[in-house]
């Protein structure tokens, strides 16, 4: 194990006691704010026995709001990735002016509020936005809707994919890209046979947490969505309505759904690193 | 290209230059008026003091964390080592009414800081909590990687010359994490202020007390009060703004002081 290296080695290792203490620290640190709330989660799903579990999960509002996540997740998850494979391909692959300024604006989602994304949409199609008089006139309704809601999701994991895939292009450099061309391959051909290849773990890793967020957005999607039930609620919206209507039980029912999701992303997640770096032994 | 600056500009630049136009539409008077209302100075000073903190204490423990994850072995390594990604994936409504079942007076934790006279849940200190959960993944994420790549040759020179474990350690490799830190620091900062749905469920939310920027936002929109609304979201988005040209700058940094090795 490469960890023991470093206690092997006078040079690198502490004190028994230093060791002991940072690792108690750390490891309590950890329980108490990552993994308690995690176990919390599910005993509170579970306090009133399985059948009001169920119960809360196959109720028609539960239901339609699965179903809302689900279509938010599946328009917004791969238009971001069309998005994030053409913007890296662009930044790592050719040189253009105002580069560092468009990988500045491509992480913009990441550090604006949820909420001001989501006020900026009601600026712009709500009632009183730019576009609101010509929406109501031609009877489209985005604001207040399933349009509003996918477009909140959409601008909240915009940058997942593109952050992912940047740096992974950009280590990869240009050479077999040029040597794809020099044998006459086509722009395309070289993309699909050459680039695409080289990134596929990084790309699914950014679609695995791409879709986490997209999933498990509250603040942006909560200003746009007016929360009409059955409708334009979404799985995090619905734990919301349940929980200040004091049905905790059933909100945390909801809530366990969502925390399982987050878990079987995490275990994606690690298969992918695991596999990413099966590929990287291969070629060394 | 032309694909992704089309892309770009309609899901990202246009509806945030909404913002910066909607919020200037009735004059910098009006502008000046809604930003500066004493219930939104309090919600500043709230919001960028617990977030101030909590990325604080985040670069502390996360430093601490990451060190043993990279440096010690201990039996369940790996699944801690994943489960430090869980504020990521897991949605924040979730983990802030997980929080305040954790930290209310009937809590699991509120039952024994409450005699104690702590009262977490529905005061500033449980936003505090909320904040150092969202903040957590950043500092690790960002400081772990390097301590991975870093030789030991240096720790080696270090001690060969006489100095101590601590002194190798601040003289040595503090330094050298130095980028990483401050690029996590800003990171889980900035995710901070931002932050709405883990923070609302725990923070009680009382006028010039607890309650946060994004949430003044939220409740002038609900009075349609779009003006107030917008000024408040254009001040922060300048904040962005700074903070992501900040990080930005960190990581280029970052990246020159790892190429010198």
């Amino acid at each position: 194990m490469a960890t023991i290296r470093y206690q092997k080695n006078p040079a690198t290792a502490e004190a028994p006691w230093v060791r002991r203490t940072l690792l108690g620290v750390g490891l309590s640190f950890f329980v108490l704010f990552l993994l308690l709330p995690l176990v919390a989660v599910f005993s509170e799903a579970l306090r009133k026995g399985w059948d009001v579990y169920i119960a809360a999960l196959i109720e028609p509002d539960a239901l339609s709001a699965v179903k809302l996540t689900l279509i938010a997740a599946l328009i917004a998850v791969p238009l971001n990735l069309v998005f994030g494979v053409s913007a890296a391909w662009a930044v790592a692959k050719h040189d253009f002016r105002g580069k560092q300024l468009l990988i500045t604006f491509i992480d913009l989602p990441f550090s604006v509020s949820p909420v001001v994304a989501g006020l900026s949409y009601i600026l712009l199609f709500g009632a009183q936005g730019w576009f609101g008089t010509w929406l109501q006139a031609h009877d489209l309704k985005i604001i207040f809707a399933v349009p509003g809601i996918v477009l909140a999701t959409v601008f909240i994991t915009f940058p997942f994919v593109a952050r992912e895939l940047i740096p992974l292009m950009q280590a990869q450099g240009r050479d077999e890209e040029e040597a794809a061309t020099v044998l006459g391959a086509s722009g395309w051909q070289t993309f699909w046979a050459v680039t695409l290849p080289n990134v596929k773990w990084g790309l699914l890793y950014g679609v695995i947490l791409c879709n986490a967020r997209a999933m498990g957005e509250f603040g942006a999607v909560s200003v746009v969505s007016g929360r009409i039930r059955g409708q334009t609620n979404t799985l995090p919206l619905h734990v919301e309505i349940l929980y200040n209507e004091y049905q905790f039980a059933a909100a945390f029912a909801v809530a366990s759904l969502l925390a399982l999701l987050a878990l079987v992303t995490l275990v994606l997640k690690q298969f992918v690193e695991w596999r990413a770096g099966q590929a990287r032994k291969e070629i060394q | 290209m032309g694909f992704t600056l089309f892309y770009l500009s309609l899901i990202v630049l246009i509806p945030l230059s909404a913002v910066f136009f909607k919020s200037f539409s009735n004059g910098t008077e009006a502008f000046w008026v809604a930003a500066t209302s004493p219930r939104v100075m309090a919600s500043y000073k709230l919001s960028f003091g617990t977030s101030l903190l909590a990325a604080l204490i985040n670069l502390v423990f996360g430093l601490i964390l990451a060190w043993s994850l990279v440096r010690y072995e201990f039996p369940g390594r790996k699944i801690v080592d994943a489960l430090i990604d869980l504020p990521f994936a897991l949605p924040t409504a979730v983990a802030g009414i997980a929080l305040t079942a954790l930290y209310a007076g009937n809590g699991w934790l509120g039952q024994y800081l409450e005699p104690l006279g702590i009262k977490v849940a529905f005061t500033p200190l449980g936003i505090l909590v909320a904040l150092i959960f969202i903040g957590l993944p950043f500092v690790v994420r960002t400081v772990q990687p390097v301590l991975e790549d870093m030789q030991t040759e240096l720790e080696e020179a270090a001690a060969s010359l006489g100095a101590h474990r601590w002194q190798t350690f601040r003289l040595v490799l503090l330094p050298m994490l130095m980028p990483a830190l401050l690029t996590g620091f800003a990171l889980a900062f900035a995710r901070a202020v931002g932050e709405y749905g883990s923070v609302i469920f725990i923070a009680g939310n009382l006028p010039m007390v607890s309650e946060i920027t994004p949430l003044m936002i939220i409740s002038k929109l609900e009075q349609y009060d779009y003006v107030g609304a917008t000024a408040i979201a254009a001040v922060m988005l300048m904040f962005s703004f700074v903070l992501l040209l900040a990080i930005n700058g960190l990581q280029a940094w970052s990246a020159r002081r790892n190429g010198e090795k």
